[in-house]
């Protein structure tokens, strides 16, 4: 069989599987990205309060997860959550292994990790900001949820772009590593494409040309949003 | 509740692995470092059929997941295994270790060739202009001003370059490559002590991260005598 109709879209045809699967690791991306922003912006106030036991625990953990690889948090989180779940599940009477869903520990791992870079990328931007914008906010009489509405979190949000564009990337090729898990995501599709049809090579080529592709949408997409957010700065 | 009996033995099974954690970041930051040079050197030559191979070069490997490229070459390149014994290259290939460093320095030469490449545009013309009105030749030129100068440009971005090959060698464990995280994963599957073993193992990785910023700080200093404090003048 040709590559051309392995990859197809016709009967015997890998190409609507591996577009499925494709979707999965957006979606995979999409809700760790989502988590790690929370999370990155908890530990972006944690690390700006004068609290000095909030200020080191956020430091212990963007310190941590910035220097363990990501496998291992996966690793972690995927036998960890067994072993916790099995636990709680012996309470009841359940014995043997009981699997986490995979896809939430991928979510769960990507977020934690994409959060300790969000978090730097936050910080950078609060820091960045500029203090008159917040006097004059304070002048004309808002209070402070007001400004942190309307004032500071579209100016953060706007210096933190092109850093959060960077997390983006990174945290798309991490989504990879939740191959481990089993979770049928572009990479774990592609190796069960290749086990079953004994031509690793055309599976991984095409795995990673739709990554190729995936990345490449995402850099001219926050081009796009970065050019939007600055349309009133010079 | 600390069972420091099985921390023990964890943290001596790890230390079987930190050799082969070493081997590979050292192999593949060399290997990278050449590769790197190579691209930055196309990206910089003005010759357009060279430009576009490092162009492409780096958008493909930066734009990929190194587990991808860990597979492609591992597995992958066993699709051609006729092709690749005839020319003699099976050995190499067979050989998780090998394909691990090639995917390796392949990946970080990509990263590493735009800090090569964003440091060398940093030297200051007016540098170069001062180099050349003393009538240094090119090849001197390049040792002594452009070299030195956009080293220490480099340093910072490079220095965190390293620190990322280090992780992800954690991803020669999925081609069965026993490295510190490829034993940790062995030691959770058979105990279920997750927390226990990626303390132990985290420890590991964070001791060589922070073994490798001190160096980098060193050579920053040795780099910039024009930012160490000046000697007192003697009395004459």
């Amino acid at each position: 069989m040709s590559a051309f109709t392995l990859l197809g879209f016709g009967p015997g045809g890998w190409g609507g599987a591996l577009l499925l699967a494709a979707g999965t690791t957006l979606a995979l991306a999409l809700c760790g990205f989502l988590l790690g922003a929370v999370l990155g912006g908890l530990a972006a106030s944690a690390k700006l309060s004068g609290l000095l036991p909030l200020r080191l625990a956020a430091d212990g953990y963007t310190t941590l997860l910035r220097g363990v690889p990501d496998l291992l948090v996966i690793y972690l989180l995927y036998f960890g959550g067994s072993a916790a779940l099995g636990q709680f599940a012996g309470l009841f009477g359940v014995t043997g292994f009981v699997g986490v869903p995979a896809f939430g520990v991928g979510v769960a791992a990507l977020g934690i990790i994409s959060g300790a870079y969000q978090a730097e990328v936050f910080r950078g931007a609060y820091l960045a900001l500029d203090r008159g914008q917040i006097e004059a906010a304070r002048a004309v009489g808002m209070h402070r949820g007001l400004i942190l509405r309307r004032v500071v979190a579209p100016l953060v949000a706007r210096d933190a772009l092109p850093g959060l564009g960077n997390v983006w990337q990174i945290l798309l090729k991490d989504s990879a590593l939740v191959s481990v898990t089993g979770l049928v995501e572009l990479l774990r599709q592609a190796q069960v494409g290749a086990g079953s049809t004994r031509q690793p090579f055309t599976f991984y080529l095409a795995a990673g040309a739709l990554y190729l592709a995936i990345t490449s949408l995402s850099t001219w997409g926050f081009s796009k949003a970065e050019a939007h957010a600055r349309r009133g700065a010079r | 509740m600390i069972d420091v009996a099985f921390l023990e033995a964890t943290v001596r099974s790890l230390l079987g692995g930190v050799p082969l954690t070493l081997s590979l970041t050292a192999g593949s930051v060399a290997l990278g470092g050449v590769l790197a040079a190579l691209a930055a050197w196309g990206r910089l030559s003005g010759v357009a059929p060279a430009d576009w191979l490092a162009r492409l070069y780096i958008f493909v490997f930066r734009g990929t997941p190194l587990l991808v490229q860990i597979f492609l070459i591992y597995y992958g390149l066993g699709q051609f295994r006729p092709t690749l014994q005839a020319w003699g290259l099976w050995t190499v290939f067979r050989e998780p270790y090998w394909c691990a460093l090639l995917a390796l320095a392949l990946n970080t030469g990509a990263y590493t060739a735009e800090i090569f490449r964003g440091a060398v545009l940093s030297v200051p013309n007016g540098a170069l202009v001062a180099g050349r009105a003393c009538g240094m030749p090119r090849v001197l030129l390049f040792r002594r001003v452009t070299l030195p100068l956009a080293t220490r440009q480099a340093l910072p971005a490079y220095g965190n370059e390293v620190i990322s090959v280090v992780k992800a060698t954690s991803l020669a464990s999925t081609i069965t490559l026993m490295e510190i995280t490829g034993i940790a994963q062995k030691l959770i599957a058979q105990s279920f002590r997750a927390l226990e073993v990626f303390v132990c193992a985290g420890a590991f990785y964070l001791a060589l991260t922070f073994v490798i910023i001190g160096a980098l700080r060193l050579a920053e200093a040795w780099l910039s005598p024009d930012l160490r404090p000046r000697p007192v003048a003697r009395p004459a």
